[in-house]
């Protein structure tokens, strides 16, 4: 019984999650004539492990540095990535604060509300952009109509309307990890701030600031980590010129059909996150023994 | 605390709008009677109407319900199973591996489960279609229900199974009797997100699903590439209204829950 | 008691108080936290708020501090009403009953915190820090964070962070709630000497009698928003002015009866048959108040003043003393304690044994509220 509940999930995994994984590595470092459909078996039966491995070739890996698209595209993602994360910090910080100094009958319903958006369609959200920013949309028939802009603003189809789109659809990640660090700061502590000289704002920078320090970093990481790879956002937002690694994949794969380019993309893809990864689990690792 | 400031309040309230006004906006709009989605031209369920006579939204929507409910059903069974395997299973070999492959997926960008995904339907010859979206959605959302279940588990008092086992109770019974009902919120909750999370996958599904199968997330998104038309404002509409109602009866339910619970424990000390 | 040359700045009209209430009223929606108090507290002072939780005490101190105002009445510091003072303004530090230690700063830091915003410059703040550290006997544990040291050291870095910039008036919230009963009596005597050596003026509130018995040169006994009682402790002890209060301070026999005036004393009878006699003047219901510790439990009947008869029906042994619960034919229970100054199996008395019990007429009280 217990060997089977351990086995069934681990061989699923190992099958739909690991195997996928290294073809994905084998085909990257594979021949591109040998990879582009209709496409080889991966490895003959008759072929030996050293045949196998003999045949890895970094063609693809050097391409990658050749064509200077794909080094714009790692360096917008993460440029993009990181404005939207910072956006999100200025935008859901005071959210979070908010919340953390309501009323205790209000919280809970007030949390729901945070929450609420994440079970609403990803999709539809980044869709309710498109209306609003456009040339015609919503946002600038407002301008127009107060007189603040004589000319439409072009949002839609630039790196902005990605941010927006990027910041709306993860700042709940942003408030959820700040709001329960604030949570835990003991109301007596600003006083005691307070009673020893700071007037309110500067018990807030010398007090909640540094105490709320380990949530704003997990809310950053949990915004930067998925913005490098996002695929929705820029494609339907951004505009032609809007580089980002997860859009060049898709369009390698199913545009340009090479299909070894695009595992090498997604093998430097995951190579790029590994480092924000990890920081991320140290910093949770951390508050959990501070607990 | 003390007595919430203006600066509380306006930051609550513009968040708010920020997370709230697009999508009232898109709810507004969906009942405009005009084609130009940006001019009010009245007010008209016309779009409902004519998304109700769109045959392939219909059947879009009709793959992604039978996706969502067979992939989350076996996410939940396999999430559980893994769940149980991490808290409860001791050592064994290749653990560390093992826990290493139900984060992975969490931080994963969609487009590479999606592209190693299909890469291998393809490398085992697999004919595409609703089988493998499933088993793809299956993959990534029994990870996410087995992180809920085993924060559960973790968190409960392990005698009680100790006590189950001390009375007589076989394994297989003690799991049935004590911990799966101990644990059913999360189950439940874990079923919802994977439930959620299939709906609303598009990168994955376009990945894996091939040419005969299409969800209404890839639909969606193939109409909205080309910017706003009022069937989608009408079908988002439809989508957040469903989630929304869910959203609530599901919280009320829990809300009542616990006030009968804490009516209880009143009634019992006294 | 009372002798001239002792501290007692209360008894002297022309004494300038730090800090006044006058009329003070808070109210939290419906409910009357502080209800209309009058109260001066002088320099120098140890004063003690006393009193059951919810009696306002807390309330008042947060006042002090600046974390509350009043809904009505003024509260003066040096003559100076301070209302519109806000925390940070105020020659007020407060030791909070959770240590309220900033959990990212070392100790040093939380001790520095206060100077370091009012510019003192980096060699006087140290030095300072220094000096601070040595009176709370902190040694050497400056760098290490409040989550690494112990209960007892936090409630030492709390205190030396409230000291550090020397304020005119400190107010300690509960500041000895948190230690075992051996470590919170050692801590009471350091308080004493520190409060004398730095000649601050220290406000506690408390819900521990001993302790505010121990540490205060004068008590107030709250209830429910208004001061019962404001007394140097032996005063509170010995002559309550109050069922509540006396009831409240150590253990006493309360026992009701008809008070009626008899020369210069008054005579309470409180049963048939059993009549007591006190000093004072009263008349009509009143409560008869006597410690157990001033009866004197003896076989034969003692030459007192008072002197009822009745049977032990329970012993309470505390180790160096003993409570024998004696009921009189009446069927009131008296309590009587006496010192063991034997051991126990020589005891005198034991259950079912007929006593006499006596006291004096001074040791008696009449309450008449």
């Amino acid at each position: 019984m217990r060997r089977l509940t351990i086995a069934l999930p681990y061989l699923w995994l190992l099958a739909l999650f690991l195997v996928p994984f290294i073809i994905v590595l084998r085909i990257s470092l594979s021949d591109p004539a040998l990879a582009i459909p209709p496409y080889e078996p991966i490895w003959s039966k008759t072929e030996g492990l050293r045949d196998f491995l003999s045949r890895f070739d970094i063609e693809n890996f050097l391409f990658l540095t050749e064509d200077d698209l794909y080094w714009k595209a790692y360096l917008s993602s993460l440029k993009i990535a990181f404005i939207s994360t910072l956006l999100a910090l200025l935008i859901g910080f005071p959210i979070a604060y908010g919340l953390a100094r309501a009323p205790v009958a209000w919280r809970p319903l007030l949390l729901m509300l945070v929450i609420l958006p994440f079970w609403t369609s990803f999709l539809i959200r980044v869709y309710a952009w498109i209306g609003i920013l456009g040339t015609e949309g919503y946002l600038n028939q407002v301008l127009l109509g107060l007189g603040l802009i004589s000319a439409p603003l072009q949002i839609l189809n630039t790196d902005w309307a990605v941010y927006i789109g990027i910041v709306y659809t993860y700042v709940p990640f942003m408030i959820l990890p700040i709001y329960a660090t604030l949570g835990r700061i003991d109301a007596e502590l600003l006083e005691a701030a307070e009673d020893l000289g700071c007037s309110r704002i500067k018990a807030f920078w010398l007090v909640v600031v540094p105490l709320s320090k380990a949530g704003v970093i997990g809310g950053c990481f949990l915004v930067f980590i998925p913005a490098i790879g996002e695929f929705v956002i820029p494609s339907l937002l951004g505009g032609s010129d809007t580089l980002m690694i997860g859009k060049v994949l898709w369009e390698e794969f199913f545009n340009n059909r090479d299909w070894p380019v695009a595992s090498a993309v997604a093998v430097i893809l995951l190579l790029l996150l590994i480092v924000p990864i990890v920081l991320f689990q140290r910093n949770e690792q951390r508050q959990r023994d501070a607990a | 605390m003390r007595s919430p400031s203006w600066f509380n309040v306006t930051s609550l309230a513009l968040g708010f709008a920020f997370l709230y006004l697009p999508m009232l906006i898109l709810i507004v709009y969906s009942f405009n009677g005009g084609r130009l989605v940006t001019v009010w031209a009245g007010f008209s369920t016309r779009w409902y109407a004519e998304l109700l006579r769109n045959e392939a939204f219909l059947d879009a929507a009709w793959v992604t319900l039978r996706v969502a409910l067979i992939s989350s059903t076996l996410a939940t069974i396999l999430g559980v199973m893994a769940a149980l395997a991490l808290v409860r299973g001791g050592r064994f070999l290749g653990r560390t591996l093992f826990s290493g492959m139900i984060y992975a997926p969490l931080v994963m960008p969609e487009v590479i489960t999606g592209l190693s995904l299909l890469l291998l339907f393809i490398a085992i010859g697999m004919d595409r279609g609703i089988g493998t979206i499933v088993l793809a959605h299956t993959t990534f959302s029994m990870c996410y229900v087995s992180v809920v279940v085993s924060a559960r588990l973790a968190s409960f008092d392990r005698s009680l199974e100790e006590a189950a086992l001390d009375l007589g109770a076989s394994p297989a019974e003690t799991f049935r009797l004590v911990t799966l009902p101990i644990i059913a919120p999360a189950v439940i909750s874990g079923w919802l997100l994977a439930f959620t999370l299939s709906l609303d996958d598009l990168v994955i599904a376009s990945f894996t699903a091939g040419p005969s199968a299409t969800t209404l997330p890839m639909k969606i998104f193939s109409s909205v590439r080309l910017g706003v038309t009022p069937e989608i404002n009408a079908l988002s509409t439809i989508l957040i209204a469903v989630v929304t109602t869910g959203v609530i009866i599901s919280s009320l339910i829990s809300k009542q829950a616990i006030a009968r619970k804490a009516r209880d424990e009143r009634r019992a000390a006294r | 008691m009372v002798n001239d040359t002792s501290f007692a700045p209360w008894t002297d009209p022309d004494a300038a108080p730090l800090i006044e209430f006058r009329g003070v009223s808070k109210r939290f929606g419906e409910f009357t936290a502080i209800d209309a108090l009058d109260l001066k507290i002088y320099p120098r002072e140890f004063f003690a708020l006393l009193g059951p939780s919810g009696c306002g005490k807390t309330t008042l101190m947060r006042m002090l501090a600046g974390f509350e105002t009043p809904t009505e009445g003024e509260i003066l510091i040096d003559g100076q009403d301070i209302a519109r003072v806000p925390p940070n303004k105020r020659p007020v530090n407060m030791m909070f009953q959770s240590y309220a230690l900033f959990p990212h700063l070392s100790v040093r830091d939380n001790i520095a915190f206060g100077l370091k915003r009012e510019g003192m410059e980096a060699a006087a703040r140290d030095a300072r820090v220094d000096e601070v550290m040595r009176m709370v006997q902190l040694g050497a544990l400056g760098s290490r964070k409040p989550h690494q040291i112990s209960g007892g050291q936090r409630q030492r870095v709390a205190l030396a962070r409230s000291l550090a910039k020397a304020p005119k008036l400190l107010l300690l919230d509960e500041p000895l709630g948190a230690l075992d009963k051996k470590l919170r009596e050692e801590t009471q005597f350091e308080l004493m000497e520190i409060q004398e050596t730095t000649g601050t003026t220290f406000v506690i509130v408390t819900h521990d009698q001993e302790e505010a018995m121990t540490v205060a040169s004068r008590v107030a006994v709250m209830r429910e928003g208004r001061i019962v009682q404001v007394d140097m402790p032996e005063r509170i002890y010995e002559a309550p002015n109050s069922v509540y209060v006396a009831d409240f301070i150590g253990d006493v026999n309360l026992l009701k009866g008809r008070a009626r005036q008899n020369g210069s004393g008054v005579i309470v009878d409180v049963a048939d048959g059993v009549s007591l006699t006190a000093e004072g003047e009263a008349e009509g219901p009143v409560t008869y108040a006597v410690r157990p510790e001033k009866i004197s439990i003896s076989g034969e009947r003692p030459e007192m003043p008072n002197a009822v008869r009745g049977k032990v029906i329970d012993i309470g042994y505390l180790g160096g003393s003993s409570t024998y619960h004696v009921e009189l034919p009446s069927g009131h229970v008296v309590k009587a304690a006496t010192a063991n100054t034997r051991r126990v199996a020589a005891r005198a008395f034991d259950w079912e044994d007929e006593v006499w019990l006596g006291w004096s007429d001074t040791a008696g009280l009449v309450l008449q509220r």
